[in-house]
């Protein structure tokens, strides 16, 4: 008989501490796919974020770091210039990455750091109750926009995959959604094509993850997997922004191996 | 480089830690430490070792922890703006156990402030400066030489407790040039190769068990015992490490206590006072974290008064209280702002506290 489905080797076999529906599940288990399958996992060192994640080393079975939060990318830079041969991945939420922490990506992009940048955005902070994200969409009401996010207060949602995706370091950008089977098998290839470039030496990598936080909105997570599809998709488009196979950013991928 | 030859304080103390074994530097320019990341840009790729220019002083104490997790021998410097700046990471550093080395060359504040030397961040720099309940170990050198000195044992120190290692200069231990010698040996190609320590995250290699390197425990018990295992390597650390110099204080009737660059003074105003007949001695700290409590201590039963002299309106001087714990009184002397003590000052306050002893030093007390 085939087998068609196995529990990943770079996830261990324990309960997770998030709500039900919430999509960090599938997430962890596309990276520990990713990982399994380049067999990579006895050379990866992960940075676990400040957030809903902050826990997830006790989910990856490989060597992690937990740093401050938005520092992540700046943790990992220096893992990787410490290690060159070393597999480097930060899990970061849109709190952490989007709001203090937009130097800290911003920058390791510029220099092309060798690393691969998983961004979960589920348009809410998470972890501390549900408060407005820089990604929190215009009129979503959160505990810190009770009447909904209003521009004139709060600004415009950042597009961090299309912010990203300008600066020449960033060798592949990509946005996926973990709202569907083809969601998520397409969020998986992404996944996985951010680590071959890093595996390759090609420099920064960086997947947006779509996802949900129905405990947060409010929500059933059935209901929460058709709003993203309904508001968050038309507002973060999905797709890749940046490739290598793109000819226009010769400096990228050499800063670092 | 065996024979001495004039160093600028900031381009030894960098030389120094690549002797020592460093071999990534994480920095931000700011003045007065500026040669510091400039000498690594240049000198480290010669080594081997790697140099990058953070986008902040923020970013670089996290390409620090990055790296120390990763059980690399790595440095940042700064300056008391960006040490601020720095202290959410040393927080993170020292709960995660990391060691570390930090150069502290401070300059006047608060805020901007200004560019010239200081001692105003020895509150910071001793009693933890980030949040949490924790020590770092701090060198206060006092020349050039001294510095290099430190420095090459350093990260020895750092790893044995697992502590970070701050070395608290300030603009003119920086700025200064002084002959300076390197013991035999010490070339950066005979550097200590340091063994992967058990706890480095550097891939999970040959199927070994995964290691974490974290400083959260949200069970209040689990943090409690965390924060006991961190105070118990710190006084690990004070039983073997506190270091402090005295100059000619066996008969010393007064009693100067200083750090750093403050301390050269005092160490001339010593002389003069003892030539115009005054028994003066200096008590100076080398570590001012841990602080030499017991040796201060006794030493200030023999005398008739204590005099701290500090580049600050009054920091060191509560460790030197708790010291002395009322054996003899304590008075002090201090400049802010940039301004260097003269030695003429000091003399005149201990010559006055030699003849009136504690007389009147309710009515000085606090006035500089």
């Amino acid at each position: 008989m085939k087998q068609v489905y196995a529990v990943p080797k770079s996830l261990r076999p324990v309960p997770t501490h998030y709500c039900p529906g919430c999509t960090h599940g599938i997430i962890h288990k596309l990276v520990a796919d990713a990982i399994d399958e380049l067999g990579l996992r006895d050379r990866a060192v992960g940075v676990a974020s400040v957030g809903c994640s902050v826990f997830s080393y006790d989910y990856f079975d490989c060597d992690f770091q937990q740093a401050a939060h938005g520092r992540a990318p700046a943790v990992a830079t220096g893992i990787r210039r410490a290690v060159p041969d070393a597999i480097v991945f930060t899990y970061q939420g849109d709190g952490d990455l989007a709001s203090i922490g937009t130097a800290e990506i911003v920058h390791a992009a510029m220099r092309s750091e060798n690393i691969t940048v998983i961004f979960v955005n589920n348009a809410i902070y998470g972890m501390t109750g549900g408060q407005m994200a820089p990604t929190t969409l215009v009129g979503q009401k959160t505990t810190t926009s009770p009447r909904g996010r209003q521009p004139a207060l709060a600004g415009q949602p950042l597009r961090i995959a299309e912010m990203l995706a300008t600066i020449p370091g960033a060798t592949y950008v990509a946005r996926v959604s973990t709202t569907s089977p083809a969601h998520i098998a397409r969020a998986g290839r992404a996944i996985k094509k951010a680590f071959q470039v890093q595996a390759a030496g090609e420099g920064f990598s960086l997947v947006e993850c779509l996802s949900t936080c129905p405990t947060n909105w409010g929500m059933s997570p059935v209901d929460a997997m058709a709003w993203v599809e309904k508001n968050m998709i038309p507002y973060y488009p999905l797709g890749e922004f940046r490739t290598p196979e793109m000819p226009e950013t010769p400096e990228r991928g050499q800063a670092n191996g | 480089m065996a024979g001495r030859k004039l160093f600028k304080g900031n381009e030894a103390v960098a030389e120094a830690a690549i002797r020592a074994g460093c071999r990534f530097f994480f920095g931000y320019p700011i003045t007065p430490q500026n040669e510091i990341p400039e000498y690594m840009s240049r000198r480290l790729p010669e080594v081997g070792g790697t140099f990058v220019q953070a986008e902040s002083e923020v970013a670089a104490i996290n390409m620090v922890y990055g790296a120390a997790g990763a059980g690399a021998r790595v440095m940042t410097s700064s300056s008391s703006p960006g040490i601020s700046l720095k202290q959410e990471g040393i927080s993170y550093l020292a709960g995660a156990q990391l060691p570390c080395l930090i150069v502290n060359m401070v300059r006047g504040g608060p805020g901007l402030g200004g560019i010239a030397p200081a001692q105003s961040d020895y509150f910071q720099a001793t009693k933890g400066g980030g949040h949490g309940d924790y020590r770092l170990i701090v060198y206060a050198p006092a020349s050039v030489q001294e510095m290099v000195d430190l420095t090459l044992g350093a990260y020895d120190v750092a790893e044995r407790y697992r502590i970070p290692v701050m070395i608290l200069g300030d603009g003119v231990l920086g700025q200064m040039m002084e002959p300076v010698s390197f013991p035999e040996g010490s070339e950066p190609e005979n550097a200590p190769q340091r063994p992967e320590p058990e706890w480095a995250t550097r891939g999970a290699r040959g199927g070994r068990a995964p290691r974490i390197v974290s400083s959260i425990y949200l069970k209040p018990e689990e943090l409690y015992k965390h924060n006991l295992r961190l105070q118990e390597q710190f006084k690990r650390a004070e039983a073997a490490e506190t270091r402090y110099e005295e100059v000619r204080t066996d008969d010393a009737e007064v009693l100067l206590v200083a750090y750093g660059t403050t301390s050269r003074v005092c160490r001339s105003a010593v002389e003069k006072l003892r030539t115009a007949g005054v028994r003066a001695g200096l008590f100076r700290p080398i570590t001012v974290s841990p602080f030499p409590y017991k040796a201060l201590g006794e030493r200030a039963r023999q005398v008739k008064a204590v005099l701290t002299v500090e580049m600050s309106l009054g920091q060191m001087v509560d460790d030197v209280r708790i010291a002395v714990a009322g054996a003899a009184p304590v008075d002090f002397l201090g400049t802010t702002g940039g301004v260097v003590p003269k030695a003429a000052d000091i003399v005149e306050r201990a010559a006055a506290l030699a003849r009136h002893g504690a007389a009147d030093q309710a009515t000085r007390e606090g006035i500089s």
